[in-house]
C-alpha cells in the first residue's frame, strides 16, 4: 500500500509560506536562522567581555566601556542564551524538526500547528530576553545559575525588571521545548515509514527522542521553581529567603536537578549527528548500534543522581556529597564506552575527509578533553579547590563547543544539500574548520591553566586580586582573548559559504553523499510533503560496505 | 491554507492512537512540574513543622472536602461523556461534557469564596511561606482547571457536530489528571496540620 | 602540578595536589590512548581507490572486547579515584579539629569581608575579638575553625593558597577548618618571599562581585602576638556601660 502526499495546488502568499507555515522543514529554518542569530549575539557578549579582560578599563570597540554590573549582565547572558537560545533550538528543534519526518518517512509532524505553536512561544522567549537587555536597570546579571537571594531580590540584583524578564523569557522557552517534544517524541513512536522496526530508527533520531524525553522529566521542577522566583521577585514571597522561612540552597537543587540533564539533552543529538556523519564518510555500519543506545540509556537515567556535584560546597550536608562523587565519576562510564564505539565504527573504514567528516572528528578528539577534566570536578576533593575557578569554565567549553559549535557544524555541513539543494564549497568548509579549531583550542587551553593558578569566574577585572594581576597570567589571557577574535574571524568564510551556496552552490542532486537513510530519498531541496511517494524500510540505516554487493551502500527503502 | 491531515496522523507504529500519546507526554511533563512544587513544599514542611502547622490549621477543610467531592462527581461526567461518544450520541455527550465544566466553574467558585474569605482574614500570598505555597500550588491548579475548561468547551462543539469525537476521551484523561492533581494537594494543604 | 602554578600552605592543600595529580595519573593513559587511537585510525583507514571498507557489526565477542575491556578497566580505575577523593573530602569537610587551636568568625556581605579573630582567649563574642574589614591575620601550626556567615547573599570564602572553598549562606553559620603548614616557608613558587596572600568570594554576588577581595597575612608566631598586642580593643571596665556602635 503506498500512501501519496496531498500535492494539492495551495496559493502560498509570503506569509503562509515563511512566517505561518506549519511545514516541519519552514520550522526548522525558523529555529535555525533565529539560533543563530542568537549565537550572534552570545559570541558577541563573549567578544565584549573578554576584550574587558584583556584590557581591563579600555574602551572595547563596537562597545564602549565595561563596567562591573555590565561585565556581569554580559557573562550571564553569554551563557543563558548558546544553551537555551542556540544549542537547543539548533540542535534539537531544528536538527529535530528538519529531520525526523524525513528520516522516518512521512510527510510531516503529526501536529504541525502545535509545531508552528511552539517556534511562536520560542520566538517570543527570544524577544522578551533581547528586551532584558534595554530596560531600566540593565539585563539580568546574577550569573545564568541565578542563586538567589541575588536573584530573588532587587535590593542585591540591582535589576528588577531585567531579572523578572530574563525568568520570564527561560520559562517561555521550556513552554516551547515541552510543546515541541510532543511533535518530536509521538511522531517517531507512531509516524514511521511501514518496515521500519525500533533499531531501523537512524541513531540521530534515538537521540532527538530520548533528549527530549530528559528535557521533559527533568525541567518540570526547575519551572516550579522559576514560578516561585518570579513570585519572589514581583510579588514578594519568600521561597528563597532564608530571613522569612525560604531556603535559597533549595532554588539550587531545583535548578541543578534540570541542569545536569539538560547538559545531555544538548550533548545527544550532537552525538547523534556526529554519528550519523561518520558512518557514512568511513562508509561502515555503525558498530554495535545497540550499545550505543543502551549507552545512551544508562547516560540519560544516571544523569539524573548527579546533580549535586554543581553544589558540593554550597553548603548541603558534606556527607551527600560522598554520594554524588560516586555518581558522577560512573557516569563517565557509558559515555566513554559510547566513545569508544563511535570510534571504533573507525577502524577498517575507508575515511573521505570532508568537511562535514572533519567536524565530526573534532568533535570525538575535542569532547574527550571535556570529559577526562570533569573527573577533576566530579571528585569532590579537589572541587574544593578546581570550583569557581576557569578550570570549571575551560571544562564546560570543551563539552559545550563541540555540542553547540561544533556538532552544529557537522549537522550543518551534512544536511545543507537536503535543506537548499545545493553543495557547500569544501575549500571554505575546510578553511572555516581549521580556523574554528585551531583558535578555540588556543582559548580555552589556557584557561585551564589560569584555573590551576587560582583565578576564579565571573571578575571583571584581575588587577583587584594582587595574586592574579602578575604580568603572566594577563599574557594569557591577552592571548585567549587574541586567539577569540580569531575564532570569530573565521566565522567569516562559513557565513559567506551558507548564503552564496544558496545560489552558487554546486547543484545537489538526492543523495549526493550516498547515505542510507531515508531524507537522502526525497529530493534536494525537500519538497512540501517530502516525497512524492512514501518510501517503505527494508534494513538498517548503516549498512554499508556489504560485502556480495557492487554499491558501497544499500538504502533503507531499497527493497531486497 | 488549505492542507489536509499529514499521512503521518494516519500511522500508528505503536497500535496506540497518536493523540492519547501526545496526552499523557502533556500529562508526563505536569506531573514533573506539580511534583517539583510539591517535593519543595514537602521539603520546606518538614523543616518548619510546628510554624507551617499552625498556619496550615487556617486552610478551610469544608471547602476543601466540598471541592473534591465537586471534581470528582465531574470526572465521572466526562467519563460518562466518553461513553456517550463512543456510542456516536453527540447530544448526550455535549450535555454531559457541560455538566463537567459546570463541576469546574463550581469548583472556581468555591474557590474564590474561600481566598477572599482567607485573605480578608490576613492570610495572603506574603503572610508566610506556606500560605505562598497554598496560593501557588493551588493557583497553578486552578489554571490547569480553566485551560481544561476552556478546551472542554471547544471539544463539545466539535463532538456536538460529529467531528473528533476521539477528543472527548482525551480530555477526559487530562481533566482526570486535574483531578488527581487535587487530590493530592487536598491532604497537604488542608489536612497536614497537626 | 597545582603547586606548579600556586603555594599550597595549609596542611591539607597537599592532599588536594595530591588527589588531582592521582586523577592526571590514572586519566591521563587512557585519554592519550583514545586520541592517540583515533588518529591512527583516522590516518590509517583513509580512503584508497579500490580499496573497501570492512562490515564489522561489532555484535561479535572479538569485536566487543575491545570495548568491554577498557569499560571494565574504567570502573576499576573509578574506584581508586573515588576513595582517593572521599578520604580529602572527609578529612577537610567532614570533621572539624576536636581540640582547636583558635577560631575566626568570616562574615560576607555586598562587597566586603568582615573578620573577627578570637584573640588572646582564643574564644569568640568576647571583649578581646580583633574585627577587620578585608584582612585576615593567621599564624602558622594552629588549627583554625571557621564560622562562615553572610549577611544578603551567597557568598564564598575561598582561600587558594589554602585550596579552601566554602559558600556563605544567608540564614546560617557553617563551620569548617584550616591549618597553615607548621613548616611554611613563607616562600612563593618562584622562591620570592611572601606571607600575604588573596582572598576571593567566589560565588557571584552582584556588582560588586569583582572587588570582594581581601588580603590574607601569614605572621611568623612572634609576628602575630605583635599583631594582637597592637589591636586588642580596650578592655571595657566592669562599671561602665559598654555600647557597641555598629
Amino acid at each position: 500500500m503506498s500512501e501519496h502526499t496531498d500535492n494539492g495546488h495551495h496559493e502560498e502568499t509570503f506569509l503562509s509560506k515563511y512566517v505561518f507555515s506549519t511545514d516541519h522543514k519552514m520550522i526548522a529554518m525558523q529555529y535555525m536562522f533565529t539560533g543563530m542569530i542568537m549565537a550572534i549575539i552570545g559570541g558577541y557578549f563573549a567578544y565584549v567581555f573578554r576584550m574587558q579582560l584583556a584590557h581591563p578599563g579600555e574602551i572595547v570597540p563596537f562597545f564602549g566601556t565595561v563596567g562591573p554590573g555590565q561585565y556581569n549582565a554580559l557573562v550571564t547572558n553569554h551563557g543563558t542564551i548558546m544553551i537555551f537560545w542556540v544549542a537547543m533550538p539548533v540542535l534539537i528543534a531544528a536538527f529535530g524538526n528538519f529531520l525526523i519526518p524525513l528520516m522516518i518517512g512521512c510527510d510531516d509532524m503529526v501536529f504541525p500547528r502545535i509545531n508552528r505553536l511552539s517556534y511562536q512561544i520560542f520566538l517570543i522567549s527570544a524577544i522578551v530576553l533581547i528586551a532584558s537587555f534595554f530596560v531600566q536597570g540593565g539585563g539580568f546579571s546574577g550569573a545564568w545559575t541565578a542563586y538567589p537571594p541575588l536573584s530573588s531580590q532587587a535590593k542585591y540584583s540591582l535589576t528588577p525588571l531585567g531579572s523578572t524578564l530574563w525568568i520570564t523569557a527561560v520559562a517561555l522557552e521550556f513552554v516551547a521545548f515541552l510543546l515541541g517534544g510532543i511533535n518530536f517524541i509521538t511522531t517517531v513512536m507512531n509516524s514511521r515509514a511501514p518496515g521500519m522496526k525500533m533499531f531501523d530508527i537512524p541513531i540521530v533520531i534515538w537521540m532527538i527522542v530520548i533528549a527530549s524525553i530528559l528535557f521533559m522529566l527533568s525541567v518540570g521542577p526547575l519551572i516550579a521553581g522559576a514560578v516561585m522566583l518570579l513570585f519572589d521577585q514581583t510579588v514578594g514571597t519568600a521561597f528563597y529567603d532564608p530571613t522569612r522561612g525560604g531556603d535559597p540552597i533549595l532554588w539550587q537543587h531545583l535548578f541543578w536537578f534540570f541542569g545536569h540533564p539538560e547538559v545531555y539533552v544538548v550533548l545527544l543529538p550532537a552525538v547523534g549527528a556526529v554519528v550519523e556523519v561518520i558512518c557514512v564518510f568511513s562508509r561502515k555500519k555503525l558498530f554495535a548500534y545497540k550499545i550505543v543506545l543502551y549507552t545512551t540509556f544508562a547516560t540519560g537515567i544516571l544523569s539524573f543522581f548527579v546533580w549535586a556535584h554543581h553544589q558540593f560546597i554550597a553548603g548541603i550536608d558534606p556527607r551527600m556529597a560522598n554520594v554524588f562523587t560516586v555518581t558522577t565519576l560512573l557516569i563517565s562510564v557509558p559515555i566513554a564506552e559510547m566513545c569508544f564505539v563511535i570510534i571504533a565504527t573507525l577502524y577498517g573504514g575507508s575515511i573521505r575527509l570532508k568537511t562535514p567528516m572533519l567536524f565530526a572528528l573534532a568533535f570525538m578528539a575535542e569532547f574527550l578533553i571535556g570529559g577526562v577534566t570533569g573527573i577533576y570536578l566530579g571528585a569532590s576533593g579537589s572541587d574544593i579547590y578546581l570550583h569557581d575557578t576557569y578550570f570549571v569554565l575551560a571544562h564546560f567549553h570543551y563539552t559545550f563547543f563541540p555540542i553547540a559549535i561544533i556538532g552544529v557544524f557537522t549537522g550543518i555541513y551534512y544536511w545543507y544539500p537536503k535543506m537548499f539543494g545545493r553543495m557547500m564549497n569544501e575549500f571554505l568548509g575546510k578553511l572555516h574548520f581549521w580556523g574554528t579549531i585551531i583558535s578555540f583550542n588556543c582559548i580555552f587551553i589556557p584557561l585551564f591553566f589560569l584555573g590551576l593558578a587560582g583565578q576564579h569566574r565571573r571578575i571583571y577585572n584581575y588587577n583587584n586580586f594582587p595574586d592574579l594581576s602578575g604580568e603572566h597570567l594577563q599574557d594569557t589571557r591577552v592571548f585567549a582573548t587574541r586567539a577569540l577574535l580569531v575564532l570569530l574571524l573565521f566565522q567569516i568564510p562559513f557565513i559567506i559559504n551558507f548564503f552564496m551556496s544558496m545560489k552558487f552552490g554546486k547543484v545537489a542532486g538526492k543523495n549526493p553523499w550516498k547515505a542510507n537513510t531515508l531524507e537522502w530519498v526525497a529530493d534536494s531541496p525537500a519538497p512540501h510533503g517530502n516525497f512524492e511517494e512514501m518510501p517503505e524500510v527494508y534494513r538498517g540505516p548503516y549498512e554499508y560496505s556489504v560485502p556480495g554487493r557492487e554499491d558501497d551502500h544499500w538504502p533503507q527503502n531499497e527493497p531486497g | 491554507m488549505a492542507h489536509g491531515k499529514p499521512i503521518a496522523t494516519t500511522r500508528s507504529a505503536t497500535g496506540i492512537p497518536t493523540g492519547k500519546l501526545a496526552v499523557w507526554w502533556v500529562i508526563a511533563s505536569e506531573i514533573v512540574i506539580f511534583g517539583g512544587l510539591l517535593v519543595s513544599y514537602l521539603l520546606l514542611r518538614v523543616r518548619y513543622w510546628d510554624e507551617w502547622g499552625e498556619a496550615a490549621a487556617h486552610t478551610n477543610v469544608w471547602c476543601g472536602l466540598i471541592n473534591t467531592i465537586v471534581l470528582l462527581t465531574s470526572s465521572l461526567f466526562i467519563v460518562l461523556a466518553h461513553h456517550a461518544a463512543e456510542h456516536n450520541d453527540t447530544k448526550k455527550a455535549f450535555r454531559y461534557i457541560w455538566y463537567t465544566i459546570a463541576g469546574g466553574a463550581i469548583f472556581l467558585c468555591v474557590k474564590g469564596w474561600e481566598w477572599n474569605n482567607e485573605i480578608s482574614h490576613g492570610y495572603t500570598i506574603t503572610a508566610n511561606t506556606f500560605w505562598s505555597f497554598y496560593y501557588v500550588a493551588c493557583g497553578l491548579h486552578g489554571l490547569h482547571v480553566i485551560g481544561g475548561m476552556v478546551i472542554m468547551g471547544i471539544i463539545s462543539f466539535q463532538a456536538r457536530a460529529g467531528k473528533e469525537l476521539h477528543r472527548v476521551e482525551l480530555i477526559g484523561i487530562y481533566w482526570h489528571f486535574v483531578d488527581v492533581v487535587w487530590i493530592f494537594l487536598f491532604p497537604l494543604m488542608y489536612l497536614a496540620n497537626q | 602540578m597545582i603547586d606548579q602554578f600556586i603555594v599550597s600552605i595549609s596542611t591539607y592543600g597537599g592532599d588536594i595536589d595530591g588527589l588531582f595529580r592521582l586523577i592526571t595519573y590514572v586519566v591521563a593513559p587512557f585519554f592519550i590512548a583514545t586520541e592517540v587511537v583515533l588518529f591512527y585510525f583516522v590516518f590509517r583507514f583513509r580512503h584508497k581507490p579500490g580499496v573497501k571498507a570492512q562490515y564489522i557489526t561489532g555484535t561479535k565477542k572479538e569485536e566487543k572486547k575491545w570495548i568491554n575491556i577498557p569499560h571494565m578497566l574504567i570502573l576499576i580505575c573509578d574506584v581508586f579515584l573515588v576513595i582517593g577523593a572521599i578520604k580529602v573530602w572527609y578529612n577537610i569537610k567532614q570533621r572539624l579539629p576536636e581540640a582547636p587551636g583558635d577560631q575566626i568568625e568570616v562574615i560576607g556581605q555586598q562587597w566586603a569581608w568582615t573578620f573577627v579573630h578570637a584573640g588572646k582567649d582564643g574564644a569568640l563574642g568576647t571583649w578581646d575579638d580583633i574585627t577587620t574589614v578585608n584582612e585576615l591575620h593567621v599564624r602558622p601550626g594552629v588549627e583554625y575553625i571557621y564560622h562562615l556567615k553572610s549577611t544578603d547573599v551567597l557568598h564564598c570564602f575561598s582561600v587558594p593558597v589554602f585550596r579552601l572553598k566554602q559558600d556563605a549562606v544567608p540564614g546560617r553559620v557553617i563551620k569548617g577548618w584550616f591549618e597553615v603548614k607548621e613548616d611554611f616557608d613563607f616562600k612563593d613558587i618562584n622562591g620570592n618571599h611572601k606571607q600575604v596572600f588573596d582572598v576571593q568570594c567566589a560565588e557571584m554576588c552582584g556588582l560588586g562581585h569583582g572587588v570582594m577581595a581581601a588580603r590574607m597575612t601569614v605572621h611568623t608566631p612572634e609576628e602575630y602576638e605583635a599583631w594582637v598586642d597592637e589591636n586588642t580593643p580596650e578592655k571595657p571596665a566592669d562599671d561602665k556601660a559598654v555600647v557597641s556602635v555598629d
